[in-house]
């Protein structure tokens, strides 16, 4: 997609300026000002908590889906996978605490296997990930209509849904801090762990051009399929907590994907890959987040959700395009 | 730059929302009475007269099996139809594909089940959900030989030329749950029907909230007959009762966007003061939202689905649960059996809609059927209970 750059890569690693996260930071401060000034109650950390928990899932989805994406793909598979897994887990459970681990143990193993199935597909035999992941989309929606019938069975146990419905009650300051939000604290450290060791490094040379990090000896289809077995870990989490939010949801993932990517998109993360860090897809995500919330709290139709999204991934793709050429 | 787009988008949307019944603070509702909206263009106050009225109407046949019973019967001769058996049965479904559908049809399967001796084969050829789909499995019946057609339409327009061509083949039809536009089929079954589902729910809801209280009232989807007529009867009463009604959302069925948009509104309002829904598949987790939000669950309606039943018990809710009986599946088979004995029966053969009260929940919590199950399935006497619907 790029032009092989004359400068070596270690040097221009740590200081991505086109992909920062100052923007998105920026953003997200004009967001929480207008939140504050229309619905005061909402910055009350009570309420923030129960904000973040809830924001949990689609932040741990963007995280998977930046590793895809910098590296130069995507993986439009997620909100599929998300779906069956809940409806999996809700069959297997039926109800029974005992099978709570492992269900959940399963549900990572699944989530692994089909980012590991996406990935192979994509770099061994060539299908761009786009058709890769849409066609794993269908095939996904396909299964799991026919192995349920089209209604959802069985039901999930109290302790399955307290990951993602329960809290730590009475924290000092906090109030009530949710266990969703621990995970995507615990994990989103772990992200930026990951960019920051080799692989992190690996990953985004891959994503920024692959024919240099090829003949400069990385595997690249060994760096590109593992990315697409984190994006299929980090749906397997999100089912976790969305379903322990909500219970069995036919529609528990519909639609997350495209929130995943616009995210993305919005935290400075160049489509095409390269450039952007984990930071600032979870700072979208967040963001995004909490553009519903003031949407929510001006009374603007939750219809308008995917309107919104759709302007956002066209102005940020655009903004960013204006920017890297300019580079 | 990026800010500056993101604060574009919003306020675009902003400017975009023309929903009065979505406005904030109670704007909207001074314009438009109670914030309910225009009436649905579904409405037909003739019919919303006639099912209230049937709501206290006493029906005929045994108590103890209301899936026989008929309200203000109006018998039909069925002498022609007379038939030795025993006999081939067919049935085209609209669709399996909700719960509602899948306790419907299991029970009715038991019901087959249970009149073995004179139901030598039964045929069912699910339509998934299509018109198309559904009209050529009609057709694909004609020619097989049964002896009754038994239909469920997906939609009532585009399946009434199917119904007319098989009652013109001349084997008896019995259409039930939606109907048809045509008064060919021998007789159609169904229970009081939406207006008298909707019109509970809302009279309970706005009788037991606090005066001057904030209704949200969650609706599946719009466009569908069966659901427009529960809201708009919810609608009459809402509007009768002078209540507030903050918002009027679709959920689409799906409790992780029935749980945000319930979430939503107590973010926004502070309080939710009532609740009223037109299917009971989201009321868990409605009620959830409030628990989660640390909130007292505010009188609300439901339906008999085991999971609604079981919270309302467990967490002492004020509410109420108007029931579209799963056990209208049995029906078919016995107006079937009936008419090709010859003997007469109601068309329109309306069943009795009862409803799950405070008083009478204990009676329809049966704590070991699934979360999913419907209690009005009147199966409990059939072959193959509880495992069947397991």
């Amino acid at each position: 997609m790029q032009t092989v750059q004359p400068r070596s890569l270690p040097l221009r690693l740590p200081r991505m300026r086109p992909g920062g996260v100052l923007p998105i930071l920026a953003i997200l401060a004009v967001l929480l000002v207008l939140v504050g000034i229309r619905q005061p109650d909402f910055l009350a950390p009570q309420s923030l908590m129960s904000f973040l928990g809830r924001s949990a899932p689609i932040i741990l989805l963007a995280a998977g889906q930046y590793f895809v994406i910098v590296s130069g793909e995507f993986d439009l598979s997620v909100g599929s996978l998300v779906t069956a897994q809940v409806v999996v887990a809700a069959r297997l459970i039926d109800s029974d605490p005992s099978r709570t681990w492992p269900v959940v143990l399963l549900l990572l193993a699944f989530g692994a296997l089909v980012g590991l199935v996406n990935g192979l597909i994509t770099t061994r035999l060539r299908v761009p990930s786009f058709i890769t992941t849409l066609g794993m989309f269908l095939i996904l929606v396909g299964a799991v209509y026919l192995w349920s019938d089209g209604a959802p069975k069985g039901g999930l146990s109290e302790e399955f849904r307290r990951f993602g419905r329960r809290a730590f009650e009475d924290v000092p300051l906090l109030g009530r801090v949710p266990y969703a939000l621990l995970v995507l604290v615990v994990l989103a450290v772990a992200a930026v762990l990951l960019m920051r060791s080799d692989f992190g490094r690996t990953l985004v040379a891959v994503g920024d051009n692959p024919r240099t990090a090829e003949l400069s000896g990385v595997r690249v289809w060994r760096t590109r399929t593992f990315a697409f077995i984190l994006s299929g870990l980090a749906a397997a989490v999100a089912a976790i907590l969305l379903g322990g939010y909500s219970g069995v949801s036919f529609q528990a993932g519909a639609g997350l994907e495209f929130g995943a990517i616009t995210a993305v998109v919005l935290g400075g993360v160049a489509l095409g890959g390269g450039r952007g860090a984990v930071v600032g897809a979870m700072l979208g995500a967040l963001t995004l987040e909490l553009l519903f919330a003031l949407m929510n709290f001006y009374g603007v139709s939750g219809a308008l959700r995917s309107t919104v999204q759709g302007g956002i991934i066209l102005l940020a793709v655009a903004v960013s395009a204006t920017r890297s050429s300019s580079r | 730059m990026a800010a500056i787009a993101a604060v574009t988008v919003l306020s675009l949307a902003a400017c975009a929302t023309d929903e009065p019944a979505a406005g904030p603070s109670g704007s909207a509702s001074a314009a438009t009475g109670s914030g309910t909206g225009d009436q649905s263009k579904f409405f037909v106050q003739a019919d919303y007269d006639a099912e209230l009225a049937l709501l206290d109407a006493a029906p005929t046949g045994p108590a103890d099996k209301p899936w026989e019973q008929v309200l203000n019967p109006t018998m039909v001769d069925t002498a022609k139809f007379k038939k030795a058996g025993p006999h081939k049965i067919c049935f085209s479904n609209a669709a399996l594909n909700n719960p509602w559908r899948q306790v419907g049809f299991k029970t009715m399967q038991a019901e087959v089940e249970a009149q073995k001796s004179r139901i030598k084969e039964f045929v069912h050829v699910d339509a998934e959900g299509k018109d198309q789909k559904q009209i050529a499995d009609i057709n694909d019946l004609l020619g097989k030989g049964c002896d009754a057609l038994i239909v469920s339409p997906n939609t009532t327009a585009t399946l009434t030329p199917a119904v007319e061509a098989a009652c013109k083949a001349g084997l008896p039809v019995v259409v039930f749950d939606r109907g048809v536009d045509t008064k060919c089929p021998v007789t159609f079954i169904n229970p009081i029907g939406g207006y008298g589902f909707g019109h509970v729910g809302a009279e309970f809801v706005s009788q037991k909230m606090k005066p001057g209280g904030k209704v949200l009232a969650l609706r599946i989807l719009p466009g569908v007959d069966v659901l427009e007529t529960r809201w708009s009867a919810a609608k009459v009463a809402f509007d009768k009762a002078k209540v507030d009604v903050v918002g009027v959302e679709f959920t689409d069925g799906d409790p992780a966007k029935t749980k945000k948009i319930v979430d939503d509104y107590i973010q926004r309002y502070g309080t939710i003061d009532g609740v009223w829904m037109d299917a009971g598949a989201v009321a868990v987790a409605a009620v959830e939202a409030f628990q989660d939000a640390g909130k007292p669950v505010p009188p609300m309606n439901g339906e008999d689905q085991l999971d609604f039943l079981k919270i309302w018990k467990d967490k002492k809710l004020t509410a109420i649960a108007p029931t579209y009986p799963t056990y209208q599946w049995r029906t078919p088979i016995i107006a079937a059996l009936r008419i090709l004995d010859g003997q007469q029966v109601s068309n329109p053969w309306k069943l009795p809609q009862p409803t799950v009260t405070q008083d009478n929940l204990d009676q329809y919590l049966d704590a070991g059927m699934p979360p999913l199950h419907y209690a009005m399935c009147g199966c409990t006497d059939l072959p193959g209970y509880p495992q069947r619907w397991k």
